[in-house]
């Protein structure tokens, strides 16, 4: 066995971002969202991530604004400690670390001059934190001192007003007075109702509290003060549990993807914003009230301007709660492909870790009712050039009233995306268990092989167009074959696509997708066959099959025999479409292992023991853009493909080499410390004028720290940019003299920069021949004294 | 945010006919004009010339028409007995006609006594024609011999005695005067040249011979008999090219379309077949009420005209082509167009700026219902007459859009008597569709839960009940039927099928199965 020294197992992309409610900047031009061990800000313009603020060790389960500093914003984590970001430049100003052992952050507020923070050691507590002001970077916080505890440990139970604070069973906890109050509904209002409350706000200016119940109904708080004499109105427009409230005037969100907004005072005015997405989870409102954001279920995050209008959408990779297709490679533009909101596929770029597109399956309203049985994409496949793709979508569980369609769709040149071509409903009479086209590198696949529980495997063809109808191709059953009435459980092609294997349960048979002729049949019972895999280049005569009883079999094409066999609980068996390595997720013990092999090899390349916890059921090899060169043993399975995998927790992780590690430590190190620009023209142009006028200095580090989004208007710039380039009386005759000077004297000159010491920058920079460069002196000695006159 | 998404009405395959150009090509024709005849219609010819009247022969008349007339123009009753094969000669002024009574007489199309009589032959005539240096006519008899008269002396110039049986059919080449074929019930085609006294090409044809056809080009020979239509090559020695048999009663004629690319036959069977002639398949069918005696398609294929043994002639003349009617339409309108034009007639330059202004998503009535969450005004407005009787698939699909979003029962409740019986009647009308039924039943079903109350509170209803039950029971015994019957071909499939001995490796052991288990498994393949 192959110790795993240098390879090692990472988390990739996909995180949360809609695990807590986001932060909107003040200038509402910044959110901040919590998304796994980093704060990602995001512009509210162009939907793109500025950066993430790194640090934290453990999930994040909180930001906030600061609300002395507009541009310093706090984030706790389940590691117990409490950071200060200034967000605008991702810095990490200070960080507090509590002196007890177990303590994990839920989530923050802020009050006045001390920072509260739910914090779960053995009791749910809230503890009010006091940040000492000095300057060191880490702090301990010493002054810990227990407010209120037994609290719930989700955010939307509790809420901050203006000197209030509520939270659940509706205790309304005065800081000011130190008091606390507590009101009950009664549990059996008329229907028997289910009146939980879910989430609660507080009113920022008046003294009101909207709770929302499991119900659908909101309930608006006054007169809270005193214990007796409160009052509270019912409103009601959900049909299920309110999960969010929010603002001055009232935002309520719930299951059914509908934003309500309540007008305050005029509660039956109502503005809607339907069909947003998922399930809404959160809301949160900019401090100006000009934006607000929605988190979903389905992990994204939708910005809403006031006026009830999207503005912007910010999806991260939708993780169900389960995932039906098999993780897959877009051939095109190698992007993963699954599952994605409820009857669509998403595409998701691994490289940008961004959502690129989702592509609509099912083309159905979605209704968002609990205990309705949906439309499902349950299986997916691609060929081998990307051309063509075909789902499965089903319906209803029990078997007589299963609804099954299978979906053809052709990649269209000038959309760049996926066209229905053909849907064929009902395909088969029992579920579709297997997928698969043949692997056709050069020519138009033309061949789909769909097995089902019905006991029959059917070939779909694409078919010429019939007579002279204006409709191009369509597909249509080629086949229909069995085997003793036996139920198929998977199909696979040959490298080649010169042989199908179909295992009939515990029968692997091999046909011949020309004449579909059956071949031959192979077997090792007991057990069903699960999982079957042709080798690949010069493994291609071996058939590999995983069984139900804990075995790995080996067959030989060749002899037709076992060429060997091993006792694993396999549980996903892969191959690497690039080499003729296997990788075999096997179960044991509860924790998965992974093999990677060579069919034809006793000895395995690679393996890990207790991968995580869990059975892994979806991974993928994603052929990488630039080939390896890895000659280490251990890691030389990594060379052509990455292999990404999905663990029962839905993380999606992969393995990297520790070269790689290296590489992309030291480049996102050089990118911190590299501040200088190389020599080009343009910054000669600049530099020898750096010196002398403070203006470009000021343009050209405003311009560089500012991101591309968020620049000053053109014209304000243009003026201090084109001023700098002047020359004034004084420059002019001194640069005539050092014109006189030697040539090698004024190398050295022209290539100094501003801060340095000259010589170091200078040699890295390319050389410039002489000719170059007099040619830009020529270029700066050219009367720009014209432009002065316009711009005064 | 997402619009919202409509209602998917699926498509169906169309089943049975395909449409494809050649069947829009010869669907365009009008209700065809049909005339009686005092006889069965024996024979039919277009004049070559315009302004192209055909000759009708029916029992002892020949009738002349006009291309539009639904009159004869003319008609000529000299003949004693039945007449056979009335035809035009090339300059369209002459016309032959043979008689049961064995005498060939010529008239001239614009008199009415025949200008000549041919006598010589001893029994019936059923075949005549003009050779194509338009002085001589070419008969045929029941007494087994075909003749070449003259026509300026009326003299009979050769005769042919080399057929045993009736002859009955018989064309001249168009482009030599002197070749002519001749068909005969003793199963043979005989080429003759008038040049020397016999036949110089016979053909065997396998059943009684009934018409015969020549291309233009005259290298190819169609020949009808029996069941079968047979194309000869006569450039290759009378070689058989391609034997049709898409008729199940004889052939009893054939024409060619105009252009020579579709060859017609019509047949006793009462169906008219369109083939191409490059590939002979079978491209278009006519149905007709009665068996086929005579048929011909007038030039440009502007009319088809088919005599029937009931004697109706059945004509169909082609419709006005769609751009006539088009550019009608469009003069028709074009005032009210003027009004507008100005508007359109504004094209962005190459650097305007166009903004493009929001498309508004068109939704159809149940689906606006439905985006309100209206679903029995939904099914009210699917139930509508003009959409539940022409396109139920709106119906179901709604139905199954309701029954997705569970609230399928709330839009079935609470409809009073018209209503339920309107409910009742689609299901009547459209539960055994096989596309249909596995939506329409789960509706039905709800129907009865809630409605079982009421069962026999309304006459009306209940009659209805009791016909869907009817209609059930009618289905489960056609279903069991057809079960049946699938029984009985599955059996006679696999007795049929080869045997295949599967490739049994040497080493049974490593491979799993049983030696004896692994040889007697035969796939069983279906035919899909």
């Amino acid at each position: 066995m192959v110790e795993h020294g240098d390879v090692r197992v990472v988390h990739k992309g996909g995180s949360k971002i809609n695990f807590r409610e986001p932060a909107l900047s003040t200038d509402s031009r910044f959110l901040l969202c919590a998304s796994g061990e980093s704060v990602k800000v995001f512009s509210t313009a162009t939907e793109e991530c500025l950066h993430a603020l790194q640090g934290h060790t453990d999930l994040i389960t909180g930001v906030l604004l600061r609300p002395s500093n507009h541009l310093q914003a706090y984030s706790c984590s389940l590691d117990g400690t409490v950071r200060l970001w200034d967000f605008t430049d991702g810095i990490l100003i200070r960080w507090a670390k509590s002196n007890r052992v177990n303590i994990w952050c839920c989530f923050i507020y802020v009050w006045t001059v001390h920072l509260h923070v739910c914090a779960c050691t053995e009791l749910f507590q809230l503890v009010a934190v006091h940040l000492p002001q000095c300057g060191e970077q880490l702090v301990e916080a010493k002054e810990l001192s227990a407010v209120l505890s037994n609290i719930s440990s989700n955010p939307a139970a509790s809420a901050f007003g203006r000197e209030v604070r509520i939270f659940r069973c509706l205790e309304v906890y005065f800081f000011k007075k130190h008091k606390s109050y507590s009101f009950f509904l009664k549990k059996d209002n008329q229907k028997g109702g289910k009146n939980t409350f879910t989430c609660i706000t507080c009113h920022p200016t008046e003294d009101c509290i909207a709770s929302g119940h499991e119900d659908g109904k909101i309930r608006l708080w006054r007169n809270f003060n005193h214990r007796k004499e409160y009052t509270y109105s019912t409103l009601h427009w959900h049909h299920s549990a309110v999960s969010s409230l929010s603002g001055t005037n009232l935002l309520s969100g719930g299951v059914e993807s509908v934003l309500v907004q309540w007008r305050y005072n005029q509660e039956s005015q109502r503005d809607f914003l339907p069909r947003l997405g998922g399930a809404i989870t959160h809301i949160s409102v900019s401090p100006d009230g000009a934006l607000f954001c929605t988190s979903h279920s389905d992990n994204k995050i939708t910005i809403i301007q006031s006026c009830v209008k999207v503005s912007a959408v910010i999806q991260g990779l939708v993780k169900g709660d389960r995932i039906r297709t098999d993780l897959m490679i877009e051939p095109r533009s190698k992007a993963l492909v699954l599952n994605g909101k409820p009857g669509h596929l998403q595409f998701y770029s691994l490289q940008r870790d961004k959502l690129l597109y989702n592509l609509d399956i099912v083309q159905q309203e979605y209704i968002h009712e609990s205990g309705l049985e949906q439309f499902e994409v349950v299986m997916a496949a691609f060929d081998a050039s990307g051309s063509w793709l075909a789902t499965v979508e089903e319906r209803k569980q029990k078997a007589p009233e299963l609804e099954l369609n299978l979906k053809l769709w052709a990649f269209d040149d000038q959309k760049q995306s996926f066209v229905l071509n053909t849907t064929i409903s009902a395909p088969h009479e029992g579920r579709i268990t297997a997928l698969c086209f043949p692997h056709v590198s050069d020519g138009q696949t033309t061949m789909l092989v769909s097995t089902s529980r019905d006991g029959h495997f059917k070939a779909w063809q694409l078919a010429a167009p019939a007579h002279t109808e204006d409709e191009g191709p369509s597909w249509s059953c080629d086949f229909l074959g069995a085997y003793h009435s036996l139920v198929p459980e998977c199909c696979c092609f040959s490298a080649d696509s010169s042989l199908l294997a179909v295992g009939f349960q515990e029968v692997v048979t091999v046909w011949t997708p020309a004449s579909w002729e059956l071949l031959t049949t192979l077997s090792q019972p007991p057990g069903a066959v699960r999982d079957l895999c042709f080798g690949r280049l010069s493994c291609s005569k071996y058939l590999l099959g995983a069984t139900t009883s804990r075995l790995l079999c080996c067959w030989n094409l060749l002899t037709c025999s076992l060429e060997w066999v091993t006792s694993m609980d396999v549980s996903l068996l892969l191959a690497d479409p690039l080499s003729e390595n296997m990788a075999a997720f096997c179960f044991e013990a509860g924790s998965t292992d992974l093999f990677v092999f060579k069919p034809g090899e006793p000895r395995p390349l690679f393996s890990h023991k207790a991968l995580c916890s869990g059975r892994v059921t979806h991974a993928v090899f994603v052929p990488r853009e630039v080939m390896l060169e890895s000659c280490d043993e251990a890691s030389q399975w990594l060379n052509c493909s990455h292999l990404y995998f999905l663990t029962q927790s839905m993380d999606l992780l992969t393995f990297i080499t520790k070269a790689e590690e290296d590489k992309l430590t030291a480049s996102s190190k050089q990118l911190v410390v590299s501040d200088d620009v190389a020599m080009t023209p343009f910054h000669l142009l600049l530099g020898k004028h750096r010196d002398h006028s403070a203006g470009i200095n000021e343009v050209g580090s405003l311009t560089l720290r500012l991101n591309r989004f968020h620049r000053p208007t053109c014209i304000f710039l243009c003026s201090m940019f084109v001023q700098s380039l002047l020359i004034s009386k004084e420059e002019e005759m001194e640069s005539e003299k050092e014109e006189e000077d030697s040539d090698g004297e004024m190398e050295s000159r022209i290539s100094r920069p501003e801060h340095m010491p000259s010589g170091e920058s200078g040699c890295a920079a390319p050389a410039l021949t002489k000719e170059e460069v007099r040619e830009l002196r020529r270029l700066k000695k050219l009367d720009h004294s014209w432009m002065k006159g316009l711009l005064d | 945010m997402a619009s919202y998404k409509p209602t998917n009405i699926p498509v169906y395959p169309k089943l049975g006919e395909k449409v494809t150009e050649e069947t829009l090509y010869w669907k365009n024709y009008k209700t065809p004009i049909q005339i009686k005849e005092f006889g069965a219609v024996s024979n039919i010819h277009f004049s070559p010339v315009t302004p192209y009247n055909f000759a009708v022969t029916a029992f002892t008349r020949i009738h002349l028409y006009g291309l539009l007339s639904q009159e004869p123009v003319k008609t000529f009753t000299r003949f004693k007995d039945t007449a056979y094969c009335g035809r035009f000669r090339s300059d369209g002024q002459l016309l032959v006609a043979g008689c049961e009574d064995s005498v060939v007489r010529l008239f001239d199309v614009s008199g009415k006594v025949a200008l000549r009589m041919f006598k010589g032959h001893t029994k019936a005539v059923h075949v005549t024609d003009f050779t194509s240096d338009r002085y001589q006519i070419l008969t045929g008899s029941d007494d087994y011999t075909c003749c070449l008269w003259d026509i300026p002396n009326s003299a009979q110039l050769n005769t042919y005695q080399e057929h045993t049986d009736y002859i009955r059919c018989g064309v001249t080449s168009q482009l030599n005067r002197d070749l002519f074929v001749t068909g005969s019930y003793d199963h043979s085609l005989k080429v003759f040249d008038a040049r020397v006294d016999k036949s110089v090409m016979t053909i065997n044809h396998g059943h009684p011979v009934e018409s015969l056809l020549l291309y233009p080009s005259e290298g190819l020979l169609v020949s009808a008999g029996g069941r079968y239509v047979r194309v000869w090559d006569l450039l290759k020695g009378g070689q058989p090219l391609v034997s049709l048999k898409n008729h199940h009663k004889t052939v009893t004629c054939l024409a060619l379309s105009s252009n020579g690319q579709r060859l017609l036959s019509g047949s006793l069977d009462r169906h008219v077949k369109v083939y191409n002639t490059t590939s002979y398949k079978v491209v278009h069918n006519f149905d007709y009420p009665a068996a086929i005696l005579s048929l011909a398609l007038a030039p440009e294929d502007e009319s088809i005209v088919v005599g029937m043994t009931n004697s109706i002639l059945s004509i169909k003349h082609r419709k006005p082509s769609e751009e006539a009617k088009e550019t009608a339409g469009h003069q028709r309108r074009r005032p009210s167009y003027r009004v507008y034009a100005h508007r359109k007639s504004y094209v962005p330059k190459q650097d305007d700026y166009l903004v493009s202004k929001p498309v508004r998503q068109h939704l159809a009535k149940y689906d606006k219902q439905l985006k309100k969450f209206n679903v029995s005004k939904a099914l009210d407005t699917a139930l509508e007459t003009w959409i539940r009787g022409r396109k139920p698939e709106i119906t179901v699909a709604v139905i199954r859009e309701l029954d997705r979003r569970g609230t399928l029962k709330n839009a079935l409740a609470g409809r009073d008597e018209q209503e339920l019986s309107r409910l009742l009647s689609f299901l009547i009308a459209n539960l055994v569709d096989a596309r249909f039924a596995p939506v329409l039943i789960t509706a039905a079903e709800m129907i009865l839960d809630i409605y079982q109350s009421i069962i026999g509170q309304s006459p009306v209803v209940d009659k209805q009940l009791l016909h869907l039950q009817s209609l059930l029971e009618r289905e489960l015994d056609y279903q069991k039927d057809l079960l049946e019957v699938l029984g009985m071909l599955d059996t006679m499939f696999a007795s049929s099928l080869p045997k295949i001995e599967l490739p049994c490796s040497g080493i049974s052991t490593s491979n799993g199965l049983p030696q004896g288990q692994s040889t007697a498994s035969r796939p069983q393949i279906l035919a899909a």
